[in-house]
């Protein structure tokens, strides 16, 4: 064949790659087709890393020996890598486990940036070039240091509460400052404004490139736990963009059409959890209120009194009840609580009770990570009910369980006026009685009282997640 | 700019789209499996490492190459094995026996 030829075989290979992508994004909008879709993906990614390995063979020059080693020993190792931490991972622990994976997307787009940059800056690159490298460079970099970060707090080897860099968010600005200077000056420098020469560009990256990383960790480290889901989903974009840049630094169409999916997605998946939160995005990225403390808590004074449960009065309440509507939360993520959750329900069904699981859109620690978790548990997925459907059914239900979930759950919301004004709630306060397991009366993320623990109707059960649901089974299997 | 460059832009801008329209429809459910998906997705960066591993002709280079190669490397295949595992746990279980015991148990409950 040609040369001609070979170019046009892998390019449409490159197509049928990214087709596979979108095709398999799309199924994954149902559960029923989800598997498929991720599988398709996974084809797309096969076809497309083949194509690319024939077309470097085949292509001018062929491909060198040490080439094929960097290649195939870095195929080994990180494949490897990737497939034994990802077999292995527990499934509370997957969420940082795709912060990881996030972060070594985002390095590995960084280093391809600054390999072309410095192989374009002894050639002299055009200035739309040096703007896509420089770009990936920058992005692909606080990526990196970002996610490890996010992935940091989630794992607890950095403490979740927000911390503050000296000079707070002025550090934080001016690092930004510096790495946009940086990044200007490299532009101007390619488009002729400025005489630089080639050892002076390399350190202006390097500048660029550290403040980047930097600018990775103050920007999350002042953000809170919670909020580590819609961080991780920005930076997941974030990714997607500096993949995209990097294909058009090298006019890779699959890599452009890859990147700006993803980066389209994971703009969307942020959003979307923000909404649920009844914050913005910028809100959550400047540290918002999650490290406020006293400002929304004055809105509610702690009106009525709070009325303890045994665990034997709240497992005769439910083992008694028609219907029970577990909502859990993210204290029962915390606890690891799934399995007991699971079995106090298969309790409560062996006696006739219809059980089923309000999962708010942020239930857990990343959007839909509450699915995950109590599928994980073995709880059949048609018990799992989203906020929309679940709503009206509260008002039937005889008892709620509320297992670690807060703010979703406080009635305030429905009022305007206060820190979570707005907010889309889980109806658990229409129910006709309310269990709620809860370590104490501490405030949730928003720092507000909840009202629905003061309601007549709610009896609070002091326990850890676990312990409590324990405790529960072990007095539902004694009636 | 070159034609080659505004074709690209030109994909670019409607490659967005098209990820707006496929991942909008999404229900919350599946959103940790598809942000899991979408995040093994851009391991497509792996294709960039491989372009630079082949024209890399100094120690710096292989270097950089090398290490991108892995972590490309290490995203794509952890990526879709994790979101798969999570997936595989979407399924149904058989549910004969629990419709079967749930009626026998509302029975005993209302003559209770």
């Amino acid at each position: 064949m040609s040369q001609e030829w070979l170019t046009t075989v892998v390019y449409l290979a490159w197509l049928v790659g990214a087709a596979c992508f979108v095709l398999g994004l799309h199924q994954m909008n149902s559960p029923a087709t989800a598997r498929n879709g991720n599988r398709l993906s996974a084809v797309g990614m096969a076809i497309a890393v083949v194509a690319t390995l024939f077309g470097l063979v085949t292509g001018p020059g062929g491909l060198s020996g040490i080439a094929w080693a960097i290649i195939l020993v870095g195929l080994a190792i990180g494949g490897g890598a990737g497939w034994y931490t990802a077999r292995t991972v527990k499934m509370t622990a997957m969420p940082q486990l795709v912060s990881i994976f996030n972060a070594v997307g985002g390095g590995a787009a960084a280093l391809v940036a600054i390999d072309d940059f410095i192989r374009l800056s002894s050639e002299g690159a055009s200035l739309s070039t040096t703007i896509f490298v420089v770009l990936g460079a920058v992005i692909g970099s606080v990526t990196f240091s970002g996610s490890l970060i996010a992935g940091g707090k989630l794992q607890g080897l950095i403490p979740g509460k927000p911390i503050y860099a000296p000079g707070g968010q002025l550090t934080t600005i001016a690092v930004a400052a510096i790495a946009a200077i940086g990044t200007i000056v490299l532009i101007l420098g390619a488009g002729g404004a400025l005489e630089l020469t080639s050892s002076t560009t390399l350190i202006v990256l390097g500048l660029v490139v550290a403040t980047g990383l930097i600018f990775g960790i103050t920007m999350v480290l002042p953000i809170g736990g919670a909020d580590m889901p819609v961080v991780i989903s920005l930076l997941n974009s974030f990714t997607g963009t500096a993949a995209a840049m990097a294909g058009f630094v090298i006019q890779n169409p699959v890599l452009i059409i890859s990147g700006a999916l993803v980066g389209a997605s994971g703009g969307i998946l942020t959003k979307l959890m923000a909404d649920a939160m009844n914050r913005s995005v910028l809100n959550i990225i400047a540290g918002g209120f999650g490290g406020g403390e006293g400002t929304v808590a004055a809105m509610t004074g702690v009106g009525g009194s709070v009325r303890a449960v045994s665990a034997d009065d709240a497992a005769i309440q439910m083992a008694y009840a028609q219907n029970v509507i577990i909502v859990p939360g993210y204290g029962l993520a915390v606890a690891q609580a799934q399995h007991q959750v699971r079995e106090l329900a298969e309790l409560l069904e062996s006696r006739g009770v219809e059980v089923k699981y309000a999962i708010h859109p942020v239930a857990g620690r990343m959007p839909g990570h509450m699915n995950v978790l109590l599928a994980e548990a073995n709880v059949p997925y048609p018990q799992l009910k989203e906020m929309e459907e679940i709503n009206p059914e509260f008002d039937r239900a005889d008892v709620a369980l509320v297992v670690g979930a807060n703010d979703v759950t406080n009635p305030a919301a429905r009022r305007p006026g206060n820190a979570i004004s707005g907010m889309p709630i889980l109806n658990v306060d229409h129910a006709k009685s309310i269990i709620v397991i809860k370590r104490s009366m501490g405030r949730g993320y928003a720092g507000m009282d909840n009202e629905l623990y003061t309601d007549p109707k709610t009896g609070m059960l002091f326990a850890d997640a676990k312990e409590g649901l324990a405790a529960l089974a072990v007095a539902v299997k004694a009636l | 700019m070159s034609p080659d460059l505004l074709t690209s832009l030109a994909i670019f801008v409607l490659a967005i789209l098209v990820g707006f329209e496929v991942i909008s429809k999404v229900p919350a459910t599946l959103h940790t499996p598809l942000m899991s998906g979408a995040n093994s997705i851009h391991g497509i960066v792996l294709v960039g490492a491989m372009f630079i591993a082949s024209q890399a002709d100094n120690p710096v280079s292989y270097l950089l190459a090398f290490i991108a190669t892995t972590f490309g490397a290490m995203n794509v295949v952890g990526g879709y094995v994790v979101t798969d595992r999570m997936l595989q746990m979407f399924r149904k279980k058989p549910t004969a026996p629990k419709a079967a015991s749930g009626s026998g148990g509302a029975s005993g409950a209302s003559g209770a």
